[in-house]
């Protein structure tokens, strides 16, 4: 459900959200708390592969495990072209973990990530499960 | 795409709430 917020028509509302700067989108859940923010303008693909990352927070979020792997498993195969598809394959790793309580997962993303990602920041945060 | 946009805040939360949808929020500066 989108919602615009122009800053001449509404900048109470950039007050309401902390919105310092523009362009800035919130992913909300239904529940009006603020899951993902995106501030600053990103080439296409990569916006739309933030707005996922978004809506994979939002079930993340809710505890709905297989939900959110589905969505951090689409984002890390469509958008691979992108640095995103990183930390959607370390999410991706830890929603199976949730559901599962299968820690050899997370050394399998490990060993992916360093594989196709191996400058990221996310590659990074998972060398702990190399272990 | 057309996007039908919503432009109040509160009825957008509460449709959100009520559909049990998530909410996309682009605060804009940029020129209509």
């Amino acid at each position: 459900m989108p919602l615009e917020a122009h800053i001449k028509e509404h900048p109470a509302w950039f007050h309401r959200f902390d919105a310092l700067w523009t362009p800035t989108i919130l992913v909300m859940d239904a529940d009006g708390v603020e899951r993902s923010r995106i501030e600053g303008y990103l080439p296409k693909n990569w916006f739309r592969a933030r707005l996922e990352m978004g809506l994979g927070r939002v079930a993340f979020m809710h505890k709905k495990w297989a939900d959110a792997e589905k969505i951090y498993a689409e984002v890390a195969e469509n958008f691979a072209d992108t640095a995103v598809a990183a930390e959607a394959i370390y999410w991706r790793g830890v929603s199976h973990y949730k559901a599962t309580n299968d820690h050899t997962v997370l050394g399998e993303v490990g060993i992916e990530l360093g594989a196709k990602y191996p400058d990221n920041e996310w590659t990074l945060k998972s060398l702990p499960w190399a272990h | 795409m057309l996007v039908n946009w919503n432009k109040d805040v509160d009825a957008a939360l509460a449709e959100a709430k009520a559909q049990n949808k998530p909410l996309l929020i682009d605060f804009s500066a940029a020129p209509a």
